[in-house]
């Protein structure tokens, strides 16, 4: 392309991208509503819908958890803290030995350190961690972004439904199967 | 009735005028294209919390670098540090002042009034070449010489594209210039009398290039390029006086944009067939019309800033000595031509 064609092709496209913005319904209807046109999200007044997989904050299913301590030890940032203690369970036929169990005391995780790697989420062998898209969860201390277990419990309400990443792919399993 | 008036009457009332005229021209300039022609451009919407729409973030981004600290680097040369601003304040002050708004609407109006224009803008070089030398750093110094070397490369085109006008208006006076538009034939048909766009569209065209160079803006801000120079002479300016250098850019494109629209476009006079309003009415209309053919012609210059890279040194010069000044001389040859034979 010659110098001249491409300087006002270049001013074509600016252009073009100002009209496109300020009259979203095109020329013929020349009503000014750049708040349509423009891509821009007004964030306190109008929220984004984030894509579902999305990582906003990670999520605890604390029924599957069995404080393994993997997600803690793969964490390159050290920011998972987990404490548990063993306790007895019903035996699981009568006359039979109790068993012993796991029980989750403390599962916190500093987002003040977190860098929404995801390899907690990958390593998990017990689906007890997720990603959640919600993204509103700042504090105006940084101690507070030191989130415990029912703060990260909540947020499984918000773990959306998962879906085949496109036609025909492999479905996901579960490798726990829902109680 | 503003003879009326005693001196210092009249000379308060030309620096309200003066001022007034420059900084909401300048503000309305940084509102509607740099807040929001290039956020439209990048389909964006650009500042909408200050004020309806944003109209007021302008004040809020003014009260933010008043908070600042003024810092002086410290082996500055304090004087010419701190003048630098004011000095280039200055030119675009006095430019204005030459400019009309309407038939009685003017500061000054000398019979030399677009020589004075060219020969004042010329004094902004200094006020950045003293920016550059009196900040005591490297990046400084060659955004300032840069400036130097860019602004004399085209002051000669913007001389020359304004010598055109002159030929065909046959006065250096702005006022004459604007009537010779209004009562102007276009060889022999007087519909819409004669903007010099028409006529002088060669001289209208390099004007606007050498504008642009002269205003430092994209694609011709070396001085202040930020990918090699840091910002060039801006580098250790802060707070106040950063907000100066800000405001001067901005004013002195609304009036450069302003001698522009009484060259070529009319200044406060408006090419409609059959309009024949008395005095009083242009002096109202005037100053609107002229602003409306400054915000045309800064969006020109803007849109044209925001969309093309930055030229290289050289290639600078080039555009400067092996273009357009030809171009501008070729155009007063054959204006001075056809000034003789018609």
């Amino acid at each position: 392309m010659g110098l001249v064609p491409g300087l006002i092709k270049g001013l074509g496209v600016t252009g073009g991208t100002i009209l496109r913005t300020v009259f979203p319904d095109g020329l013929k209807k020349p009503i000014p509503a750049p708040s349509r046109g423009a891509e821009t999200v007004q964030y306190p007044h109008e929220k984004e819908a984030p894509p579902p997989r999305a990582r906003g904050v990670i999520a605890l299913h604390e029924e599957n958890c069995t404080s393994c301590m993997l997600c803690a030890r793969e964490c390159p940032d050290w920011c998972i803290y987990i404490e548990g203690h063993k306790e007895k369970a019903p035996p699981r036929r009568a006359g039979g030995k109790p068993r012993k169990r796991n029980k989750l005391d403390r599962f916190d995780i500093d987002f003040a350190l977190c860098m929404f790697c995801g390899i907690c989420v990958d390593v998990c062998p017990f689906d007890a961690l997720f990603w959640s898209p919600e993204y509103e969860f700042s504090e105006p201390r940084i101690a507070d972004l030191l989130h415990d277990k029912s703060r990260l419990s909540e947020w499984m309400e918000t773990v959306p439904e998962f879906e085949d990443y496109e036609a025909g792919s492999e479905a996901k399993k579960l490798k726990v199967p829902p109680t | 009735m503003l003879a009326e008036l005693s001196y210092w009457q009249i000379t308060s009332l030309r620096v309200a005028g003066g001022l007034g005229g420059v900084l909401l021209v300048a503000g309305t300039l940084v509102y509607l294209h740099l807040f929001k022609m290039v956020s439209f451009m990048q389909s964006r919407l650009g500042p909408m919390e200050a004020g309806p729409f944003g109209s007021l973030q302008l004040l809020a981004e003014v009260g933010k670098h008043l908070q600042k600290e003024d810092i002086f680097p410290r082996k500055a040369d304090k004087f010419v540090f701190g003048a630098a601003p004011f000095v280039i304040l200055a030119s675009t002050f006095l430019l204005v002042a030459v400019v009309p708004a309407g038939p009685d609407v003017w500061f000054v109006n000398v019979d030399t009034g677009i020589y004075l224009a060219m020969a004042v803008s010329s004094v902004s070089v200094i006020g950045i070449l003293m920016a550059g030398w009196g900040s005591a750093n490297k990046y400084s110094m060659m955004g300032g010489l840069r400036a130097t070397g860019q602004l004399i490369a085209y002051e000669l085109p913007l001389i020359l594209a304004v010598v055109g006008v002159v030929i065909q208006a046959g006065t250096m006076n702005m006022q004459g210039i604007v009537a010779a538009q209004a009562n102007g034939e276009i060889f022999g048909w007087g519909g819409i009398g004669n903007p010099y766009i028409l006529t002088q569209g060669v001289a209208f065209f390099v004007f606007m290039i050498a504008m642009q160079a002269e205003l430092t803006q994209a694609p011709f801000d070396m001085p202040i390029a930020e990918s090699e120079l840091v910002s060039g002479y801006l580098t250790e300016y802060s707070g106040m006086r950063f907000l100066l250098f800000f405001i001067g850019e901005f004013a002195t494109a609304g009036v450069f944009a302003s001698i522009a629209a009484v060259l070529f476009l009319g200044g406060w006079w408006a090419p409609i067939p059959g309009l024949a309003f008395d005095d009083n009415v242009w002096n109202l209309l005037g100053p609107l019309l002229l602003i409306g053919k400054i915000v045309i012609l800064t969006f020109i210059v803007f849109w044209v800033r925001f969309t093309f890279p930055r030229f290289r040194e050289d290639q600078l010069q080039r555009i400067a000595w092996k273009f357009l000044i030809p171009i501008a001389l070729a155009n007063i040859v054959v204006t001075a031509l056809f000034k003789v034979w018609f």
